[in-house]
């Protein structure tokens, strides 16, 4: 399933024939979506085993039996054969168990709450790497990336060192969105009011695409967003170049970014509220409003309180 | 060539067409319970809702302040009494008493308009205390909920009345039987959605 | 909007005002006066043929199934028009948005397109195509008069129409939802869309919606009750079968579509917090319940043209279906199973490994029956004498097609790879070529195999084939870039691209497009000319191609009882038993047979739904109460109405009967 030459054979007569474009699903940068693609490319050879008969069963079977060709065995009331009834319910059994059993193993060994790890991809990340935590906001319409770490926050674009996992903490603003860097990882859903969690790394430095994969809007189109792996020295003179030029992101400056807008430039802040992130999440960030964890927490004391006398 | 012939009537003279026309069972009674199970899952989507929303107060009321037991006792003794008189209604047309069976529809029908009317009394004293269907997610499941289930009783008790009208007019002939045989597995059907909400909103709710 | 509206006006035209009428867009204003055109010509043609006395009394007001199939087929190619020109609108302005270019769309009238597109093409192409071939075949073959429930059928009917009038609608007054095609929330709720769009949505949805469900009862009743003697449930034909299957399926998914769609309205109209995200509401809910639903409607589709498929390939290879059970097995195991995968549709939700791979799994295995049903095809066709009529030719094509579909399906389904390719083109590619590959192509064979029992004159087998290359050609060109662009991460719905490498595959999609285009047009042009030349290709035996089943017994176009006297049943393919075993056409003993009369109701409760709906999208109060209590007065009313009944008098059916021996006949002698 990793070889990386079931994904060369699948791709280099594609990638002759689609001379100029690039099947970005297919090269990705990142472990995580090579092994995705590795798994796609395997379904599809698995499938091939049956399809590619079928088809050409098919194309004999309709051109030997036509009509004009008079067939010698044609026989109208041939209509049993328990022979072949078990190869049709079985030829296809078979490869669904075969897939099926590869679907089970990498749907949870690519779940996007698993951590990546060592253990899990030796040749991309070094053993005992502190993962870096990154909180993603989709807004309307564009993206806010939070590093808790670092205290500094960018909008659509984000940055990584190549060899650390990252795990990335999604929510969304208003809308549902989802978050998809094809070179890296497979996307997740953002939505309001809930946190989804997606795992990745990035094998190698460059500059990579990333948007909104969920339709949100009329400004959904420009929601886009740069990803840059970078060396780990690179990456920590960009979190200093943010520092050093960034703005302040506080509740007020969160909700004047908030206000729905298209194409939004890349713009960093280099001091950040700390519960920011928390708030958004918790649907508390307006002046006023009660964060729905606490709102939960007193609807669940009242469920258990008991009758009053 | 013959091999293929399953089984003949007649291997020498095959009969091929009905010379008397054949009378296909009426599918009215079919076709109805076919129409309640599909509105069952009309129903089945509403209570999901409320498993899902039932205990998100928002901070506004909690079953246990709106709901108000006694008032449920009598709502529900109500719809089943109502039921129990439908009953009769039925055994009456079965033993052809129009008379009979007009008289329990009658007392049917006002059971159930005594449960629409209360159920409406217990909405419009919510909504005027600030526990309308928008005050939360509890709220607008709640409402959903129970208002589809009355508002299909609603429907029950216009039917009943064009129905005590049309026999009235032409007696019980089979037509009307067959109609008094849907609305009254509609009848059934609706208290039998009413014991699911009454044990899993009101009595849950109130009991958790 | 006027800020200072009369209350009066305001009580009069709820939030319906002068500029909602959108005189300042060219696109609408043409398509407004070519679509005013053709409407006033096709109205002066019948008015000057006096032809609408003739229309309503034989067709709109009837209860017969067959007219009632055909103007479901009329109603799905008419909004197959409007859907299609949707797609090549979209198809041309992502071929040349690019870069500096944004082109002729902006997101908010290119978001409406997009929506517009998807339902219609879902609610009122596919399901008017599958419901009108349901209607006018099944019932023939089973040997039964009429449906169960005959007034119910015309009613579906217009309630269907209803729904596709309110759609087109917005058109021209108002807009139309720009929320991609299943409304989804927060985009669909009142924040972000307070305009009209999705309250034409919901009610043209929901207004459909009613006639379908009625119809899938009406059709699972008529199959369990209406059966000729001696058709067993394992006698009947497969596409009986099938047609069972879907509308049992139509009966459990359609309500809890309507819940949804119910539950979204009351958030945009009560203030209800299903869907919110505040006040404790879940969008996902909708999500779960729309899809609970959508998963099954796909099968809803395709279950009946597998149906078609099978009586085609049996049909045109003169030779018995391979493995009926297997067959009927495989189509109820779809069926079961079809309820059992609806999460595959959001992976990305990040439900966890368990629930993700549980939904991959029950979703691979639909694929099992799937592949068993076009094994036993191909073994159909084996040892068989295959004619390559036009339906045959959209079997194979089909075949080829489906096989590729259902193929990029399973890698769908796969879950860590559906996290690469979800919401994107692949998809798009995907689910146009399992829907075009298998319900546009089924329905086109299927319009062509019974069209000759419908009007009792072949199509021209030299357009039908023209229409078959262009669009299985088209096709694959207008879908094979979507694969590649999807493998290239390009995502669905947008209206404006960066990436100059991606333009060349958005530009041979397009021509793509305007060869499908071809091929819609190769179709009309079939229908044209086949009605010119209907001499030369009329078909007096009512079995031109030598069928099966039972609606080949009888004459075309069938009179309106459908067989003289009820066939009794020995066989399977029942009519190629009677055929074989020397059936002989009765010549007397007729009797009078009982059929019901026809009836406006249907059209009039139609109507009155429209108008409500009307009121209840624009807020117009009075309206939407007044037409919703007509609506319980005409259904009350009708119910006093006893004489429903009619007779044909025996010498009537003596008559027609000894008229379609004399064809016979004729035909038999001629060289």
């Amino acid at each position: 399933m990793r070889s990386k030459f079931l994904r060369n054979l699948l791709a280099a007569p594609l990638a002759l024939s689609l001379s100029g474009c690039h099947l970005v699903l297919l090269h990705s940068a990142g472990a995580v979506a090579a092994r995705q693609s590795d798994l796609m490319i395997a379904s599809v050879f698995l499938m091939l085993l049956i399809i590619v008969p079928v088809l050409i069963a098919i194309a004999v079977i309709a051109w030997r039996y036509r009509a004009s060709a008079n067939p010698p065995d044609y026989d109208p009331d041939w209509e049993h054969s328990s022979t072949l009834e078990f190869v049709v319910w079985a030829a296809p059994l078979m490869i669904i168990v075969a897939l099926g059993a590869m679907t089970w193993i990498g749907t949870h060994q690519l779940d996007p709450y698993r951590p990546v790890d060592h253990a899990d991809y030796p040749n991309s990340v070094a053993p005992n790497v502190k993962p870096l935590r990154i909180e993603v906001v989709s807004l309307e319409w564009k993206w806010l990336f939070l590093y808790p770490d670092y205290g500094i926050a960018t909008v659509n674009q984000v940055a990584a060192p190549v060899g650390v996992p990252i795990q990335f903490h999604l929510t969304a603003a208003t809308m549902m969105d989802s978050f998809f860097v094809p070179a890296i990882a497979g996307q997740i859903y953002t939505m309001p009011g809930m946190q989804t969690v997606l795992h990745a790394v990035v094998d190698r430095p460059g500059s990579y695409r990333g948007f909104s994969a969920n339709f949100s809007g009329s400004g959904f189109t420009d929601m886009r967003f740069r990803f840059l792996g970078m060396s780990a020295g690179d990456f920590a003179r960009w979190v200093a170049g943010v520092k050093a030029h960034g703005g302040t992101l506080d509740r007020a400056a969160y909700l004047r970014l908030a206000v729905p807008s298209r194409a939004e430039p890349i713009h960093d802040y280099a001091i950040v509220s700390p519960d920011l992130y928390s708030r958004i999440l918790d649907r508390c960030i307006e002046p006023g409003t009660t964060c729905m964890s606490r709102t939960m927490a007193r609807d669940a004391v009242r469920q258990r309180r008991p009758r009053e006398p | 060539m013959s091999t293929t012939i399953r089984d003949t009537v007649d291997a020498d003279a095959p009969q091929f067409y009905c010379t008397e026309e054949p009378h296909p069972e009426n599918g009215t009674l079919l076709g109805f319970w076919i129409y309640l199970m599909s509105d069952c899952f009309i129903f089945a989507s509403l209570f999901a809702c409320y498993a899902v929303l039932g205990t998100r107060y928002a901070e506004g009321p909690s079953p246990r302040e709106v709901f108000d037991l006694p008032m449920l006792a009598v709502n529900t003794a109500l719809l089943l009494l109502s039921s129990v008189t439908f009953g009769f209604a039925m055994l009456a047309m079965a033993k052809d008493r129009r008379g009979a069976t007009l008289a329990w529809l009658a007392v049917a029908g006002v059971c159930a308009a005594g449960f629409v009317g209360l159920e409406v009394r217990e909405f419009a004293h919510m909504i005027a205390a600030g526990a309308g269907p928008d005050r939360s997610a509890f709220l607008s499941s709640f409402f959903t909920l129970v208002g589809t289930h009355g508002l299909h009783v609603t429907v029950g008790i216009l039917w009943l009345a064009t129905l005590m009208v049309q026999v009235a007019r032409h007696g019980l002939d089979e037509t009307n039987r067959r109609r008094l045989s849907c609305l009254s597995m509609f009848w059934h059907f609706l208290d039998l959605i009413w014991v699911g909400v009454f044990s899993f909103v009101y009595l849950v709710g109130v009991l958790r | 909007m006027t800020p200072h509206r009369s209350a009066f006006l305001h009580f009069l035209l709820g939030r319906l005002t002068l500029s909602a009428i959108p005189y300042d867009n060219p696109i609408i204003v043409w398509t407004f006066v070519v679509v005013a055109a053709l409407g006033a010509a096709l109205l002066a043609t019948i008015t000057y043929h006096r032809l609408w006395g003739h229309l309503w009394r034989e067709w709109f007001t009837s209860i017969d199934h067959k007219r009632i199939g055909i103007m479901y087929l009329v109603l799905a190619i008419v909004m197959l028009l409007r859907g299609f020109a949707d797609a090549v609108m979209m198809r041309t302005q992502q071929a040349i948005a690019f870069g500096g270019d944004l082109g002729y769309l902006p997101p908010h009238h290119y978001d409406q397109i997009f929506t517009a597109h998807g339902s219609i093409m879902i609610f009122f192409v596919a399901m008017p195509l599958i419901v009108g071939l349901m209607n006018y075949v099944m019932p023939m073959q089973i040997g039964a008069r009429d449906v169960a429930f005959p007034f119910l059928n015309n009613f579906s009917f217009w309630m269907t129409v209803a729904g596709a009038v309110l759609f087109m609608l917005s058109l021209f007054i108002g807009d139309f939802a720009r929320t991609g095609w299943l409304g989804y929330p927060p985009v669909s709720e009142l924040r972000q869309s307070p305009g009209v769009g999705v309250d034409y949505y919901i009610w043209g949805l929901q207004i459909a919606g009613v006639g379908t469900l009625l119809s899938g009862i009406n059709m699972v009743v008529t199959i369990l009750k209406m059966r000729a003697p001696g058709m067993t449930l394992m006698r009947m034909p497969v596409f009986t079968w099938a047609a069972l299957c879907s509308n049992a399926l139509i009966v459990a998914a359609f309500p809890i579509l309507t819940a949804a769609l119910a539950l979204l309205a009351l958030d945009r109209y009560v203030g209800t917090h299903f869907f919110t995200s505040s006040l404790g509401g879940n969008v996902m809910m909708y999500i779960n319940l729309i899809w609970i639903w959508g998963h099954p409607e796909v099968y809803i589709l395709i279950l009946p043209m597998f149906g078609v498929y099978s009586e085609v390939v049996a049909t045109f290879s003169g030779k018995r279906l391979f493995g009926y059970s297997s067959m009927v097995y495989a189509t109820v195991a779809i069926m079961i199973l079809s309820y059992l995968v609806w999460l595959h549709h959001f992976f990305t939700m990040g439900s966890g490994a368990d629930v993700n791979s549980f939904f991959a799994l029950t979703t691979m295995i639909i694929s099992i029956p799937t592949g068993v049903k076009i094994f036993n095809w191909l073994f159909t066709m084996y040892r068989g004498r295959v004619r390559y009529d036009v339906p045959m030719l959209w079997t194979i094509g089909f075949l080829f097609t489906f096989t590729i579909g259902g193929m990029t399906g399973v890698m769908l389904s796969v879950a860590p790879a559906d996290f690469m390719l979800h919401n994107s083109l692949f998809v798009v590619a995907h689910f146009h070529n399992v829907i075009i590959g298998g319900v546009v192509f089924g329905a086109f064979a299927a319009i062509n195999y019974w069209f000759p029992k419908a009007f009792g004159f072949r199509l021209d087998p030299f357009w039908g084939k023209v229409s078959f290359w262009f669009w299985l050609i088209g096709f694959w060109v207008a879908f094979t870039p979507l694969y590649v662009l999807g493998l290239m991460g390009v995502t669905r719905r947008l209206s404006h691209f960066t990436d100059p490498r991606l333009q060349i595959w958005f530009q041979i999609a397009a021509v793509g497009s305007v060869l499908i285009f071809l091929g819609i047009l190769a179709f009309l042009v079939q229908v044209y000319v086949s009605i010119r030349r209907r001499d030369a290709l009329r078909d007096a035996t009512g079995d031109p191609w030598n069928g099966r089943t039972l609606e080949w017994s009888t004459s075309s176009p069938p009179p309106a009882y459908n067989f003289a006297f009820t066939p009794l049943v020995h066989d399977r393919d029942a009519w190629t038993d009677m055929k074989r075993r020397g059936f002989v056409r009765p010549a007397s003993g007729f009797q009078p047979i009982h059929l019901p009369k026809n009836t406006g109701a249907g059209v009039v409760l139609g109507a009155l739904s429209l108008f409500c709906g009307f009121g209840l999208v624009w807020h117009i109060w009075w309206l939407a109460g007044a037409a919703f209590v007509g609506i319980i007065a005409v259904a009350i009313g009708n119910s006093f109405d006893t004489h429903r009944d009619r007779h044909v008098p025996a010498e009537e059916v003596d008559r027609v009967e000894r008229e379609y021996r004399r064809r016979l006949a004729a035909q038999a002698s001629a060289p």
